[in-house]
């Protein structure tokens, strides 16, 4: 009886087995993208999907510094100021403001000066800036008010908060005009020591009474600070402000481009300060108001993030004018239309690049950078040796964006190390002789597919005062041949070393191979090529490279104590300027000395002299003459070498219009529209699910159930007899 | 010659294990399970395997500066046998046997022009002229030869073995166990003769992202597996003995204490434990950098650390069970017996507790050794395993996931650190189990 | 049996004191509070300041173990040690040193993910094993057990990597069955899970079959099944009845010990499937030095630990009534 009873369970889970395989079968006829990772459907709503690799830590705008914030909070948040969308060289535009600011330079005793004053006597600069009226912020509950008027949930209670999961459970929500103390209050909270901003230190040296306002307000609340004026900061009226700065500092325009100065109104401080909502995560870090084309609507760093359009975004147009050759690319086809194009925009959070690139082929991410494993499969070289797509990916109609960053990667000397640091010509010789050696161009082919260029000294292309061909070789290092920068040969190199008294790579004075010691935080698995790659550089000339690798903390020690030898870095620029280069150079940004951001402690009186005249100047000849000195300079004592500005590819999908890369915005999102239909057609096209392989395994298994249930049978049979 | 110290405490082991044998000789509690283990068939193919694989770790386990080479690199003799495999590095990925590389690139013609496509290897089948004709032909013509040598070899000392065997001895030539392992010794051998003599012309197993041979690679991280799978061993035994048997045989406050530790540390979870002790280690390294001037010292040092932290959160397990079965034997009539009779507890916990719990960490041992060696792959991948610049099977792994999403797929890596860690685990795991069919007591009985 | 649970629940305070100050020790030894100051602040622009405010805003301005600058109780309680360890007993983890975000508000939002995958392949897997175990225990000493240890030893000697990488490649990116990686709450979560709840049953299939192969083996070798059998009771009987019943206590117990440690996720399995649970939690934070959630997390996992080994003691007594706990 129980071999019938178990028979019949064989039979009843052979039953189920075919009803889940028709289940499934049924339901991939239902949805053919059995392997969608979105559970919701989009409807008619222009939706963008997009990845996250690494959650945010903040989204306030006081403190937000990196870009993978900045891919959020620049969408929401709107500094006075903008770069353009398509203009090149990089340009500064109005977003709120009504026009550029106005200037105006100060003497010490506080009168005016004309505009062509001399350096010297200018002791403060005014920006005077206007916006627009009429803008609003988000609804949020922070500005919800009753029909008395006053804040809704300003004075929540504890039992109130304690029923709080995240900020939608407050059902009101409100809005404001925005004004000119907005903006003056988010300055005054830069200064706040409880915000901890990371530019806060920098400002106190540029805006006036910032130092002594953080003084002020250390001990007290943050909303408590708008009522207590900064000397520097003051609304002129309700739509215009001043900021005042010690000196002259041209750059200073660029900050105001950033999220830094963005507003903030009052209100927001005083709701997120109440007692209990930290605990539920509902702070400003978290949860965003601004008065920009989106807004957060879902906030969960864990998996992913939602921007919303935001319904009272005031009237911003696509820009009419752009670059030449951009009418040709399309790109001025919604000219004049208004801003954004996209309704929804979701964040996945991804970390592993291999799901993130194959999502991307199947149509559910609408763009991807490449991954330097994937590169062969996306992109191949011309005759000319130019990058275009691969046959493959032009068939999915995938689009190619390149562009060259505003950054550099170099490995640098610390210049107060015995050996190969210092203003001897022993030292200079062989940071030379190692500048030829460490062949940039091979790293770049090697680890970065050939998405680089070697750098021939501080700044990259596109910045002002990089010089274009011959004029702009680093004659230690390059040759030019033929047209063409051209590496010296390692002779010379050889050469330089035998002068400096290494002869070989053997230490005349010990006998010994020099030993040389490198620094550096790449200590994965996946930096071991490139490590090795670096002692096969300096074997070249006899060097014996020592790769010290430690985590993050302990370099950041040994570069502050001065204990590095060599080490790479890398300097991303905070706006297009070549100050923004040089000053890492910059004697009294020693980091042992100074605690400033010149790493490599060069100091040359010579070369501080040229960087404080060029660094208030113009853009004309005279600078650009002297930022020719300065690369001179710093290529002939070679603090570094100089590796390679990197250069950015990234993919589009077919169905994603208005793309054109813009190393300084952040904003882009709100100019960019996709396709819908086109990318349901050829997400439904790409992802038809592969079923044979499952019914054979499924029929094999039956097939080995046979001889087991007989052999079953024939046993218990026995077993009865 | 230069001695790491993972070098020092692999020739302790072995010291350690000939002089247990020596000790053990003629016992007859070790005798009849050891004469089980040689009558079984899988046991001593199994053991066969890992003996060739210990050679090979062995050999790569003798440190020495080159003669010719100045500086401080230091090479094992592996490494000085394998230099033109260590030395034919590739510019990028090459697949087995190919003669062109995996990528193409722009390369400059004789006549000047340029040409975008797959370069030739510089070493990988360099000597063919014609490779489109004679490739297929040349690497089956090489592998025969190749074959043939090994298989010549054994054939020539199992004749020499065979001819010098007195008659009494001719079983170990010809009794049905004696055949299998010198079945799996021709096998071994012929094979890896053949790879070896291929290995000189070309790249077996392909080149990696650096162009370096995926053949040495694999080869290079049998040493790390057997360290970390027995080292690991050496460094948690003497603590779980002393303890464990501690715990159960004076029981009091004694037991309450070590309870108390490895519960502790048993409830830490042990990946926290591992990172901390990376980062110590690291710390360490920053702090006395003028004692480790050379990688191998360095990745050395991370290894040995990686031994020593896994000893620590792994001796728990085997400490509970010899407290355990410590506590059963404390009952026994012959121990009561001695302590009656009022002979020393020393004596007691040597004569006959001591010898009454070997069986447990013998089996527990060879246990062990397997998870140890694919838990060191589990840990390369978050980045606290061994050294990065170590060759390990982890780290091999680690780096071909990301060539799996590549297109088209570079498979090599992932299927050689496959197959040379499949190998040496399944040896270990089948050979663990005929060890604790012969030693467990309870397992003697009935097969 | 109460008096017991209230002194096991007392010996767990010694127990997790160890624990919390070994992870401060093993965590402290290589780092400052300095240093943790700078690793979270970043690159650019960092001064002396900044990393003064920050360890003041997190409570690491005082000194770590002893602050010989207080007044009586207070030099203990001043401290870093006391002030960061003695909230964990109340579970109050405080707020995370990277972002300032509450860390119960996340363990409570990330556990259900990490159960979410656990739970499954801990049932799924057991039904498997034990019918697998049973099939070889019924085929005893037929080419089918034989074939069968063998692809168990087989399966046991593949590093589990593999089968993730594998598994990952041939279903989700040649068959396109699922989706390769995410997580999504409630229902459609169900097409998120099947891939790795698959990887995880068979990555432990090989080792488990064989061990509860033993089990079984062992009880049908007993007496009693031989009586049973002599009876003349068939031999699914005797296996359902009798060996599966006695095996399942050493399986049972086995299962309880693990059960709370469910919550703690897998760490390799979510990093890959990108499951935000708490396993993916624990690795991020450690890959981020994150020391506060790395102190909440190594504190949770004791506690699951200890509340583990009380369920197996107490199971015990339930499924074998001679088990007196005292």
């Amino acid at each position: 009886m129980s071999s019938l009873l178990s028979m019949k369970m064989y039979a009843d889970q052979a039953r189920t087995l075919v009803l889940i395989v028709l289940a499934i079968i049924l339901g991939a006829c239902a949805d053919s993208r059995l392997n969608n990772p979105y559970p919701q459907e989009e409807g008619d709503q222009a939706v963008l999907y997009e990845s996250f690799s690494e959650r945010p830590k903040h989204l306030d705008p006081a403190v937000a510094y990196s870009s993978n914030e900045y891919a959020f909070i620049a969408q929401i948040y709107e500094p006075p100021f903008q770069y353009h969308y398509l203009k090149r060289p990089y340009e500064l535009t109005p977003l709120t403001a009504t026009g550029m600011p106005e200037i105006e330079y100060l003497n010490a005793r506080g009168d005016k000066l004309a505009s062509t004053a001399n350096d010297s006597d200018i002791a403060y600069t005014d920006y005077i800036i206007e916006i627009q009226p009429g803008i609003r912020y988000q609804p949020h509950p922070v500005l919800a008010k009753n029909a008395q008027g006053d804040y809704l949930y300003h004075h929540l209670t504890a039992a109130q908060i304690d029923q709080l999961g995240t900020l939608q459970d407050l059902p009101e929500s409100g809005s404001r005009e925005l004004v000119a103390e907005d903006y003056v209050y988010q300055i005054k909270r830069l200064a706040h020591p409880k915000i901890q901003s990371p530019i806060a230190e920098m400002m106190k040296n540029y805006i006036v009474g910032f130092d002594e306002f953080s003084k002020q307000v250390a001990d007290k609340q943050k909303f408590e600070i708008k009522d207590i004026p900064m000397e520097g900061v003051t609304a002129l009226d309700r739509y215009q402000y001043r900021i005042r700065i010690k000196g002259k500092y041209p750059q200073f325009k660029f900050w105001l481009a950033m999220p830094f100065f963005a507003p903030m109104p009052w209100e927001a401080d005083v709701f997120y300060e109440q007692p209990g909502l930290d605990d539920k995560n509902i702070t400003l870090d978290w949860y965003p108001i601004g008065t920009g084309p989106y807004f957060l609507a879902e906030n969960n760093p864990n998996r992913r993030m939602i921007l919303l359009k935001n319904p009272l975004f005031h009237l911003e147009t696509y820009p009419s004018e752009g670059e030449p050759g951009d009418k040709e690319k399309g790109l001025l086809a919604d000219a004049g239309k208004p801003l954004p194009f996209i309704d929804k925009v979701v964040y996945m959070l991804e970390k592993e690049t291999i799901p993130y690139w194959n999502k991307f082929l199947q149509g559910y991410y609408d763009a991807s950078g490449i991954a330097s494993d994937n590169f062969d499969q996306a992109i191949q070289f011309t005759g000319s040796g130019a990058a275009t797509l691969t046959e493959a990916m032009r068939e999915k109609g995938i689009q190619l964006e390149t562009a060259v960053t505003t950054s550099i990667f170099y490995l640098g000397f610390n210049m107060l190390d015995a050996t190969v640091g210092g203003d001897s010509e022993k030292a200079r010789k062989l940071r030379q002789a190692i500048a030829i050696a460490v062949d940039y161009e091979e790293y770049i082919a090697i680890f970065a597919n050939g998405r680089g260029v070697a750098a021939q000294g501080l700044i990259p292309p596109g910045i002002y005062g990089y010089a274009e061909g011959k004029d702009g070789v680093n004659p230690y290092v390059y040759d030019w041949k033929d047209g063409k920068a051209q590496r010296k040969s390692i002779e010379v190199a050889r050469r330089l070393m035998a002068e400096a008294g290494y002869p070989g790579g053997i230490d005349s004075k010990t006998q010994q191979a020099l030993i040389l010691y490198f620094d550096t935080t790449s200590v994965s698995i996946d930096d071991r090529p490139r490590m090795n790659w670096y002692r096969k550089q300096f074997e070249k000339l006899g060097i014996k490279l020592v790769i010290r690798g430690t985590d993050y903390n302990r370099f950041q020690q040994k570069m502050r104590a001065g204990n590095a030898q060599i080490f790479f870095w890398g300097w991303n620029a905070d706006y297009p300027d070549p100050e923004n280069f040089f000053f890492l150079l910059y004697g009294p940004n020693a980091k042992v000395a100074h605690g400033g951001e010149n790493a490599g402690n060069y100091q040359n009186p010579e070369f501080d002299r040229l960087f404080e005249q060029m660094r208030n100047m113009e853009n004309g000849e005279q600078r650009y003459e002297i930022i020719q000195q300065l690369q001179e300079l710093v290529r002939r004592d070679a603090p570094w070498v100089f590796g390679f500005h990197p250069k950015s590819f990234s993919l589009y999908h077919g169905w994603y219009k208005n793309l054109k890369p813009n190393l300084m915005a952040n904003n882009q999102l709100k100019y960019t529209r996709i396709d819908t239909t086109a990318r349901a057609e050829k997400r439904a096209a790409w992802n038809k699910p592969v079923f044979w392989p499952l019914l054979l395994a499924i029929v094999v298994f039956m097939l080995l159930l046979i001889p087991a249930v007989l052999a079953y049978r024939r046993r218990v049979r026995e077993t009865i007899q | 010659m230069i001695i790491l110290w993972t070098d020092a405490l692999i020739f302790l082991l072995i010291a350690v294990m000939l002089l247990l044998g020596f000790y053990l000789r003629g016992k007859e509690y070790i005798k009849r399970p050891m004469q089980q283990i040689a009558r079984s068939k899988t046991g001593m193919m199994s053991l066969t395997v890992l003996i060739f694989f210990v050679v090979v770790g062995l050999l790569d386990s003798i440190h020495f500066k080159p003669p010719e080479g100045h500086g401080n690199e230091i090479i094992s003799a592996l490494d000085y046998w394998a230099t033109p495999l260590r030395e034919h590095s590739e510019k990028t990925y090459s697949a087995p046997f190919a003669v062109y590389l995996y990528s193409k690139e722009m390369m400059t013609l004789p006549d000047g022009t340029e040409q975008w496509g797959y370069p030739r290897l510089q070493f990988g089948g360099a000597h063919l002229a014609d490779p489109e004709t004679e490739h297929l032909p040349d690497i089956l013509e090489k592998a025969f030869y190749g074959w043939l040598q090994g298989a010549g070899l054994v054939v020539f000392f199992m004749v020499l073995l065979v001819s010098l065997l007195r008659e009494p001895h001719k079983r170990f030539i010809v009794s049905p166990t004696a055949k299998a392992v010198w079945a799996v010794v021709f096998l071994v051998v012929s094979v890896n003769y053949m790879l070896v003599y291929l290995s000189a012309y070309y790249h077996v197993f392909g080149t990696d992202k650096v162009g370096e041979d995926v053949f040495y690679q694999a080869i290079k991280s049998i040493r790390t597996g057997l360290v970390i799978g027995t080292l690991t061993t050496l460094v948690m035994l003497p603590m779980a003995l002393v303890f464990g048997i501690m715990a159960g045989f004076f029981r009091g406050w004694v037991d309450d204490v070590i309870q108390y530790v490895y519960t502790t540390l048993n409830s830490i979870p042990s990946v926290l434990l591992i990172a901390a002790s990376i980062l110590m280690v690291q710390v360490y390294m920053a702090a006395h950098e003028e004692k480790f001037t050379s990688v191998i010292v360095r990745a050395d040092m991370r290894l040995l650390f990686l031994c020593l932290i896994l000893g620590v959160t792994s001796w728990t397990g085997l400490c509970r069970l010899l407290r355990a079965e410590t506590l059963k034997l404390r009952e026994m009539e012959y121990v009561q017996a001695a302590q009656a009779m009022g002979v020393r507890r020393r004596v007691i916990l040597l004569r006959h507790i001591l010898p009454n719990v070997m069986h447990i960490v013998l089996i527990s041992v060879v246990l062990d050794f397997s998870s140890l060696v694919l838990a060191e792959a589990v840990l390369s991948y978050i980045n606290i395993g061994v050294d990065p610049t170590t060759y390990s099977w982890g780290n091999m792994i680690n780096g071909a996931r990301l060539e799996m999403a590549r297109e088209p797929v570079v498979w090599w890596s992932l299927t050689a650190s496959f197959i040379f860690m499949f190998a040496l685990v399944l040896a270990a795991n089948l050979f663990a189990d005929t060890v604790r069919d012969a030693f467990d007591p309870r397992r003697g009985a009935y097969e | 049996m109460i008096q017991y649970i209230i002194r096991r629940v007392l010996y767990a305070f010694p127990l997790l004191m160890g624990v919390n100050i070994l992870t401060f020790v093993l965590f402290f030894i290589v780092n400052s509070p300095d240093d943790m100051a700078r690793m979270q602040l970043g690159q650019k622009h960092v001064t002396e300041q900044a990393v003064e405010n920050w360890k003041q805003q997190r409570g690491y301005d005082l000194p770590l173990l002893w602050n010989s600058k207080a007044e009586g109780k207070e030099k203990l309680t001043q401290t870093i040690f006391y002030q960061k360890s003695a909230g964990l007993f109340l579970f109050r983890f405080g707020i995370s040193d990277s972002d300032r975000r509450n860390i119960a508000a996340d363990i409570q939002q990330r556990m259900w993910p990490s159960l979410a995958v656990a739970l499954p392949t801990l049932i799924v897997g057991l039904l498997v094993n034990i019918t697998f175990a049973l099939i070889m225990v019924l085929f005893r000493n037929s080419y089918l057990e034989h074939a069968g240890v063998v692809l168990c030893v087989i399966l046991m000697s593949v590093s589990s990597l593999f089968y993730i990488i594998g598994g990952q490649f041939l279903i989700g990116k040649l068959l396109r069955l699922v989706p390769i990686s995410g997580y999504e709450g409630g229902f459609s979560a169900l097409k998120f899970l099947i891939l790795p709840v698959l990887i995880g049953v068979f990555s432990a299939i090989g080792a488990n079959v064989r061990w509860y192969r033993t089990l079984f083996l062992e009880e049908v070798e007993k007496d009693y099944v031989r009586t049973a059998r002599a009876k003349g009771l068939s031999e699914t009987r005797t296996l359902f009845r009798h060996v599966l019943k006695n095996a399942m206590l050493p399986i049972l117990t086995g299962v309880v010990v693990v059960l709370p440690t469910l919550f703690m996720g897998s760490l390799i399995m979510e990093s890959f499937f990108s499951i935000p649970g708490l396993g993916s939690y624990t690795i991020d934070a450690i890959n981020s030095q994150d020391f506060a959630i790395v102190r909440a997390m190594v504190f949770l996992g004791s506690v699951l630990y200890v509340i583990g080994l009380l369920l197996t003691d107490i199971s015990y007594t339930l499924v074998d009534p001679r088990v007196r706990l005292s």
